[in-house]
Parts: C-alpha cells; sequence; structure tokens
C-alpha cells in the first residue's frame, strides 16, 4: 500500500489532448474517486497511473519511486475494468491466481492466498466456475479478488458497477466500500456517476476536458464548488446559475430555493419565480420556473419538502416569492471561477 | 491530509524493458510476415519491371537495359490485339454472367426451405473446388467425340452426328466454353456474397421502407442494392482480379487455342516466359496486366475507407 | 381455389428453380463420380447413355490410380506441402494479425491495407521473376519451392483475417493480464492465442486448402512428375500425348477435390466475412 502522486501529467493521442497537466497526490489508504463526464480523460489518467498508458510527460510516483519508465508488472497495482476482463478460458481459482502464478509465488503461498481473498469475498464456492456461469454481482465479487489477492501496492477501478443493475449497484457499493475501509489499500475509483463518487469518496477529484477542476471531500465539492463545471455537474437537479448584476453568476441549489415563508431567519435574497411545471416525486416536489429580473441558461429549479407545499399551492403561470438564504449563495466571477469574498 | 516525503527516484534501465514498449513489440511481431512478403512479393515486383526493360532470357541471362522495346514488341506482335481483347472479354463476361446467376440464386437460395443446408453446399462446389480439377471435368463435358451436350442434342433428335459442334475447336465456341467455365466457377461466390449482403441489412430497415409505401422492386432497387453495394463490390474486385490474371483455365482446357482464339494476357506471359525462356518478353505481357489491376485496387481502397468511415 | 392454385404453382416454379441451380452447379461433379467408376468400354462407346451405367461399375480407374501412377506420392507431396506451408503461415500470420489489429495509430491502419493488397497480387505477375529466384536457390523442379512460394499469398490472406479476429477479441482480457504481470508478450500468448483457437484453426483449414488449389507457380515451377503436389499431377500427368485417360482423371480429381469441398463448406462463411471484412456496417 502506496501513495501514488502525480504531476502535471500531460497525455496526448496524436496531438490531441486527452489528459491536460493532472497533478494529484492520493496518500496512502485514501479511496480517491476521479469523477467528470465521459472522455473527460479521468480513464486515460487511470490507465496512465497502472501503465497502459505511457504519458506525454509529467512524473508519476507509486510508493515514493518514479515509476514513468516502468511496465504494469514492475507498478505492483490492481485493475477492475468496466466489464472486469476476467480470463474466460481460466476457472475463477485460477483467474484469482493469475496474479501470483505471474510473479512466481510458490504453489502453497498462492493456494492461501487464493483461499484468503475468496473468503474474504464470499466466493469459495464458486472457485471451481467459469466466469461465463457467474452473475454480474459475482463476477464482479471474482475481479475484486483477483484485484487484492497479491496485496497491490494501489487499487484502481475503471467504473466497475456500470455493468450492474440498479439494485445490485447500490449493494456493491457499500460492499466495495466496506472492503476498502477494512483493508485501508490506496483505491483510485473511476466514475461518472455523482452519487458514486459522493457516497464512496474519502475524497472526489473532479475532471473536465483532462483538467482537475477541484480535489476535496464530498462535502467541499458539494458545498463549495470551485467552479461553474463543479457547481452544474454534481447534484440532481444541478445547482441553479443565474447572472449576476456585476458581470458575475449567482449559484444556489435547488433544496436551498424555497418560498419566503418557509425562511426562518437570517438575510435572504428574494426572487421573483414564475412557476411553469412541477413533479411530485414522494419524498420532493420539483419545481420548474423561471426568474423575473435574472437571465439563465438552465431552467430554474427548486426542491420543496411535498409536506408544505402541496399542488394547490403552486399552480403553472402563476408568479410566488421564493427566497435564499445569504449565506447558501454562491457568487462566481465572469470566468466562471468562484469568488472569493464569501 | 498525510504528510508524504518527497520521493526518491530509483534509476531503472531502458533497455531492460524495451519489449515492454508496444510500438517496439508490435513491430517485433509484424515483422517476420512483412519481411517473407517483401521479399517474395515485393522484390519479385520490382525485378519483373526490371525484366521487362531488359534483353534477359534463361539462354542468355544479361541485364542489359533495353528501354521499352520488350513492349514495343509485344504490340507489334499480331496476336497480341486478339489476346488483349480475349482477357477483357473473358474477365468482364464471365463476371457479368457469374453476377446475373448469382444475384437470382442468392434471392432462391435467402428462403428457408427443408434441405437448404445441402442445397447450398452442392451449390458452392464449383467455387470451393481445385479450378484446375474443375476444369479438366469439363474438358471431358466439351470432349469432341464423347461430349454428353452432343449426345443429348442427338438424342433429342435436335442435331445429327455428322454437324454436331466440335466445342473446343471451333474459335468462338471455344471462347465461349472459356467464359462459361469461369461464370460457372464465379457464381456461386457472387451467391453467397449477395447472401452475406442480404443478410446483413437489418429487417427494421426493410420493414421501414415497407411501411412508408415502398414495393418490391422499389425495396430492392433503392434500399437493398444501395446498402450491400460495398459488399458485392468487394466481391466483384476480387473475382475481376484474380480472372484478369488467370491462365490455368485456357491452359487446362484449350492451351490458348484452336489458333490463339482463347489466349489471355496470364497464358501468354506463360507461354512467352516460362515455355520459350524469354523471360524478358513474357514480364512485358505480364505487365500489361498492371494498370487494370491498379485501377481495381484504388477503387478497392476507396471501399475499404468508406467501410472504415 | 385460383388462390391454392397459385400458390401450388409459386411452390413449383420455386423448386424448378432450386433445381436448376443446383444440377448447374454440380453436375460437373456427378460426371466426375460416374467417370470414375465407368468401365472403359463403357465410357468410350458414343451409342451408350452417358448418363447411366450402362455396364457395372467398376474400381479399376482408382486401382490404377495408386498402382500404376504417382497419386500415392502426389497425395503425399501435397500434404507434406500443405502442412510446411501451414506452419509457416501460423508461426507470421498470427503475431502479424495480432499486433495489426491492436496498433492504434494510423499507421497501423495503412499497414493492414497494405498487407491485404499484397494478396491480391497475382501469380501471373511474379511467377517469372520467382521462377528465377527459385532457380538460385537451387529448388527448381523441387516441391520445396511451392513450400517457399506458397506463404507470399497465405500470409497475407490470414493475417488480414485474423486482423479482424484479433479486433474483435476485447482488449480488456490482455490488458487485465498486463496490470497482473503479464509482459506483452506474456498476454499475447496467454490470452489471446488460447481465445481465438477457433480463428487459428480456421486459418488452418484455410491455409490448406488454399495449398491444394494452387495451380500457377506449381505449373511453372515443378516438372518432375514425382514432385508434383496433387492437383497439378492430376490435371498433367495423366494425359500422355494427346490420350486422355479419362477415368483415371475423373477419379483422381474426385479424391483430390472432396476433401477440399468439404473442408471449404464448413468454414465458407468464416471465409466470406473475412474478405468482406464487415464492409456493409458502414
Amino acid at each position: 500500500m502506496s501513495a501514488v502522486i502525480a504531476r502535471d501529467i500531460v497525455k496526448k493521442f496524436a496531438e490531441v489532448p486527452a489528459v491536460n497537466g493532472i497533478s494529484l497526490s492520493i496518500p496512502d489508504g485514501e479511496f480517491m474517486v476521479l469523477l467528470g463526464p465521459s472522455g473527460c480523460g479521468k480513464t486515460t489518467f487511470l490507465r496512465i497511473i497502472c501503465g497502459l498508458e505511457q504519458q506525454t510527460s509529467g512524473d508519476l510516483m507509486i510508493g515514493g519511486a518514479i515509476v514513468n519508465e516502468l511496465p504494469p508488472r514492475a507498478r505492483g497495482v490492481a485493475m477492475m475494468f468496466q466489464s472486469y476482463g476476467l480470463y474466460p478460458h481460466y476457472t475463477v481459482r485460477n483467474n484469482i491466481a493469475f496474479p501470483l502464478k505471474t510473479q512466481r509465488v510458490p504453489r502453497e503461498k498462492i493456494n492461501k492466498q487464493v483461499e484468503w481473498a475468496s473468503q474474504l469475498l464470499g466466493i469459495d464456492h464458486l472457485l471451481d466456475r467459469r466466469p461465463r456461469q457467474l452473475s454480474g454481482g459475482e463476477r464482479q465479487r471474482v475481479a475484486l479478488a483477483r484485484a487484492l489477492v497479491r496485496e497491490p501496492t494501489a487499487l484502481l477501478l475503471d467504473e466497475p458497477l456500470s455493468n450492474l443493475d440498479a439494485k445490485l449497484r447500490t449493494m456493491a457499493r457499500q460492499e466495495i466500500k466496506n472492503f476498502q475501509q477494512r483493508v485501508g489499500l490506496t483505491t483510485i475509483y473511476v466514475t461518472h456517476d455523482q452519487v458514486e463518487a459522493m457516497g464512496m469518496g474519502d475524497r472526489i477529484a473532479v475532471i473536465d476536458h483532462g483538467n482537475i477542476r477541484q480535489v476535496g471531500t464530498p462535502t467541499e465539492i458539494y458545498n463549495d464548488p470551485a467552479d461553474l463545471f463543479v457547481a452544474t455537474f454534481v447534484g440532481s437537479p444541478p445547482m441553479n446559475i443565474v447572472t449576476h448584476s456585476g458581470g458575475g453568476y449567482l449559484g444556489f441549489r435547488p433544496e436551498n430555493f424555497l418560498p419566503k415563508n418557509m425562511i426562518e431567519d437570517g438575510a435572504a435574497t428574494e426572487f421573483k419565480f414564475r412557476v411553469d411545471r412541477s413533479e411530485y416525486l414522494g419524498a420532493e416536489r420539483i419545481v420548474y420556473g423561471v426568474l423575473d429580473g435574472f437571465e439563465s441558461k438552465q431552467i430554474i429549479t427548486a426542491k420543496l419538502p411535498p409536506a408544505h407545499v402541496d399542488e394547490k399551492n403552486i399552480r403553472p403561470g402563476e408568479w410566488h416569492t421564493f427566497a435564499v438564504k445569504n449565506s447558501e449563495l454562491r457568487q462566481f466571477d465572469k470566468n466562471g471561477n468562484r469568488a472569493t469574498s464569501h | 491530509m498525510a504528510v508524504i516525503a518527497e520521493p526518491v527516484a530509483k534509476p531503472v534501465s531502458r533497455l531492460n524493458f524495451l519489449l515492454d514498449r508496444r510500438d517496439v513489440f508490435e513491430a517485433i511481431l509484424v515483422a517476420p510476415a512483412v519481411i517473407y512478403v517483401l521479399l517474395l512479393v515485393g522484390l519479385p515486383l520490382l525485378l519483373a519491371i526490371y525484366y521487362s526493360l531488359s534483353a534477359y532470357t534463361i539462354y542468355d541471362p544479361t541485364w542489359k537495359f533495353v528501354g521499352l522495346s520488350n513492349f514495343i514488341d509485344v504490340v507489334e506482335n499480331p496476336t497480341f490485339p486478339q489476346t488483349l481483347a480475349n482477357t477483357f472479354i473473358f474477365t468482364f463476361g464471365s463476371q457479368l454472367l457469374g453476377l446475373v446467376i448469382g444475384k437470382f440464386g442468392a434471392f432462391l437460395l435467402l428462403r428457408p426451405f427443408p434441405g437448404r443446408k445441402i442445397v447450398r453446399a452442392l451449390i458452392v462446389l464449383p467455387f470451393v473446388i481445385p479450378v484446375a480439377l474443375a476444369t479438366i471435368a469439363w474438358r471431358w463435358l466439351f470432349d469432341s467425340l464423347y461430349s454428353v451436350f452432343n449426345w443429348t442434342l442427338i438424342a433429342l433428335h435436335i442435331m445429327d452426328r455428322a454437324d454436331v459442334p466440335n466445342w473446343l475447336g471451333t474459335p468462338w465456341l471455344a471462347m465461349l466454353c472459356v467464359v462459361i467455365i469461369n461464370a460457372w466457377r464465379f457464381f456461386p461466390f457472387a451467391i453467397v456474397i449477395f447472401l452475406a449482403g442480404l443478410t446483413s441489412v437489418p429487417q427494421d430497415v426493410i420493414d421501414a421502407a415497407t411501411v412508408d409505401g415502398a414495393g418490391f422492386w422499389r425495396r430492392n432497387y433503392q434500399i437493398i442494392l444501395p446498402m450491400i453495394l460495398p459488399i458485392v463490390a468487394i466481391g466483384l474486385i476480387f473475382g475481376i482480379v484474380f480472372t484478369f490474371t488467370d491462365l490455368s483455365i485456357v491452359f487446362l482446357l484449350t492451351m490458348g487455342g484452336p489458333v490463339n482464339a482463347t489466349s489471355v494476357l496470364g497464358f501468354a506471359g506463360f507461354q512467352t516466359g516460362i515455355i520459350s525462356g524469354d523471360v524478358s518478353h513474357g514480364a512485358a505481357i505480364s505487365l500489361f496486366m498492371l494498370p487494370v489491376l491498379l485501377v481495381v485496387v484504388v477503387f478497392m481502397l476507396r471501399f475499404i475507407r468508406r467501410r472504415e468511415i | 381455389m385460383p388462390r391454392t392454385l397459385r400458390k401450388i404453382l409459386g411452390e413449383t416454379s420455386f423448386f424448378v428453380g432450386v433445381a436448376f441451380f443446383t444440377i448447374l452447379a454440380a453436375f460437373p461433379f456427378y460426371w466426375m463420380l460416374i467417370t470414375a467408376f465407368k468401365q472403359n468400354s463403357d465410357l468410350y462407346n458414343v451409342t451408350n447413355n452417358p448418363f447411366f451405367f450402362n455396364e457395372w461399375p467398376t474400381l479399376e480407374h482408382i486401382k490404377y490410380l495408386f498402382r500404376e501412377t504417382l497419386f500415392a506420392r502426389w497425395l503425399w507431396n501435397s500434404l507434406v506441402i500443405g502442412v510446411c506451408v501451414t506452419a509457416i503461415t501460423i508461426v507470421t500470420a498470427v503475431p502479424a494479425g495480432y499486433a495489426l489489429a491492436r496498433m492504434k495509430s494510423k499507421k497501423g491502419e495503412a499497414l493492414g491495407i497494405a498487407v491485404f493488397l499484397t494478396y491480391l497480387v497475382p501469380p501471373t505477375l511474379l511467377f517469372l521473376p520467382l521462377s528465377r529466384i527459385v532457380a538460385v536457390l537451387g529448388l527448381q523442379n523441387s516441391m520445396w519451392s511451392l513450400v517457399l512460394v506458397y506463404p507470399t499469398f497465405t500470409i497475407p490472406f490470414c493475417a488480414w483475417l485474423l486482423m479482424g479476429f484479433f479486433k474483435a477479441l476485447p482488449a480488456e482480457i490482455e490488458e487485465a493480464a498486463i496490470v497482473d504481470g503479464c509482459s506483452l508478450f506474456g498476454a499475447f500468448i496467454k490470452m489471446a492465442i488460447p481465445l481465438s483457437v477457433p480463428a487459428i484453426l480456421t486459418v488452418v483449414i484455410f491455409t490448406f486448402t488454399l495449398t491444394l488449389q494452387e495451380f500457377v507457380y506449381a505449373l511453372t515451377f515443378v516438372s518432375s512428375s514425382d514432385q508434383k503436389p496433387i492437383t497439378l499431377g492430376v490435371t498433367t500427368d495423366l494425359v500422355r500425348g494427346d490420350v486422355f485417360f479419362w477415368g483415371e482423371l475423373m477419379a483422381g480429381a474426385l479424391i483430390a477435390a472432396v476433401p477440399v469441398a468439404i473442408a471449404y463448406n464448413l468454414f465458407l462463411d468464416r471465409f466470406i466475412t473475412g474478405i468482406t471484412g464487415g464492409a456493409v456496417k458502414g
């Protein structure tokens, strides 16, 4: 288990940059999530860490040593692929044993390790099956066991849950997280799913167009987005962004955008809000509309507790006075970066 | 956040991991195949061009450069125009015939029916069997005395034994036979190519066209044909290249005769270059095939490129 | 009533069409078959109905082939040539096809097309210079010249076919192996090859049938009877002067053709996919 440090990593494919100077240091034992839309360079960055791609420039350190020139097998990292990359012609046992066999570990040690890893993940009854005889969840565990069996320097996961259905995904998320906490393994997890990122990451690095936009804990990312990209990428519905009188932007989360009478105390900013449509989702009601006097590229949304607001109070076409507490307002300058006055 | 100590760089030899570089590894894997092909296709091709420009024969292996005089000799040979014309008739006649027959055959085989697999296995026989062996069988079918066609004509009282055709001894009939045999050899290929094309057209496209009111012919010629055109073109290019340069049918059926009536470029090149040992003139004759092949190759490249977009 | 009538007519004409195509394609083979087992007195009598046996069938021609001609030797030659060429082809084309499939750059794509185009360079353009090269190497008039030359068309063709198969193999499996500690070469040997055994088998069959089908190079390079492969031996050696031994010829052609026909039929679909390379998907 080791720290992973990247310094100014650039990767170009035929002159087109995929990774555009990423610097990131991941301390030993941290669960780091790389979050971004598809094609943002997060997977390329992960493949550079494990050595499947060679960076165009920049340094990569694993466990204190520069590994720029090292092939994957000399880096000691483990990776779990999107469709797991299980070896279809091997049994589960041999799949798990494979990373040890390539390192010429003695047979007794291999057997012991395979047993340990398969028990840890509860797949010891599947050892003699082949991958195609397993369910999606079982395959994922086998892949995880294979990644762990040799006690890697770091564990890399590339969208490992995207092939599972929604129900399994929630379970698997929990499993991976619990497991990582137990083993204390440095983990780098790539996803485009903000729920996974928020729920699992010790820290999240939000990536767009080959650049890191912000690194921080889930709370920091959600409450104090560093720029408009992070603000609108994280959160569902996304943060409302309106143009501000001074040439900058003003942002507020839908759940903080409430009818004026629901704001109890503290200073608040009022908006004239015309309701266009509302959706009842059980635990909440999402209201869509426009603001008077403010421009926005998106439809403004408000997320209201349905116990307080029912259909009769909020009808399409009506104007209401809504407000946001000043402490929940986020200001951005005209380049979209977070304004420091706060 | 944990404090990370400034790393100590361990020096690692580059050479140790030379094989771990993808470009090096891939180059090594491709190398044997590429070298083999360069030595035994590339080099001979250059040699062929050089022979055609020299006075080289197996009896007098000089490397004297004579410019284009071999080509001029070849063109001035009175039988050459006929050889050239024969080559085109042979190629395009048999391909056209093969395509037309193949298209009808494909439509028949598209529909499932009991025994279709066996029928298909029988229909592809002409294409899968070594052409030399099939040609010998045809030579027997066209035998001057025992031809089964002639026997049938006589038995049905269409003709008398005295005036049945001498298939391979009459110039125009011999040419017709050569074309028919090659068309026969290629029509199963055309069928399979058409079938591959037709089955690859998504059913929902055809359904959409039907719903939009396209009738049978419109569906065929405005929807299906354009979609399978690339596949058919690739098949056709194969057929053209291998027919245009073929010599085995002519060699085994007629030896170019009677009196040169069925000589084609490949055969003429063989006769001059190998049998008579006049390598330079033989090479010059063979190289007349090159322009046509280049045109075909350019088409091929265009289709490959279109496919990969 | 007219409706059922029309249906019956349609069905009838459909099957008449199928029968016509089947006869068109297979008649020469029926002819081979019947000739191979007819007695000479039956064959060479112009008044006999040639479509059927007029006298008892005989194994005379086949016996003659094996006893009085070099037929068995030609079969053996073809087997040796086929095995050697297949070995050379597999050893060179499998790595080449794999590398071509995994190359990401534009150069790789261009190289792939170039390899394929060499398959289209016809023997008739190359046999003259190759016959000189063969002579220089001291292989003239020997079947080993064919072992040398046949890979010039089997390698490009098989590399192209294999490239298609390897492209369809997900790279993720090899990448997993590489991260798990394999070298690039190790991943190729332990993952890519075992997972493409069916494709490699197809290529083996094709290489073998391609060598059996070849005629032009064999005709050009080999003239001693005992060095000829089967196709050449049957078609050129069973003719004495102007006399064709039709019974023996057809028997020999039949024996040589049947295995090729069966092998080809089994793998025809893969062959077509290989050469059209999914042209319709566009």
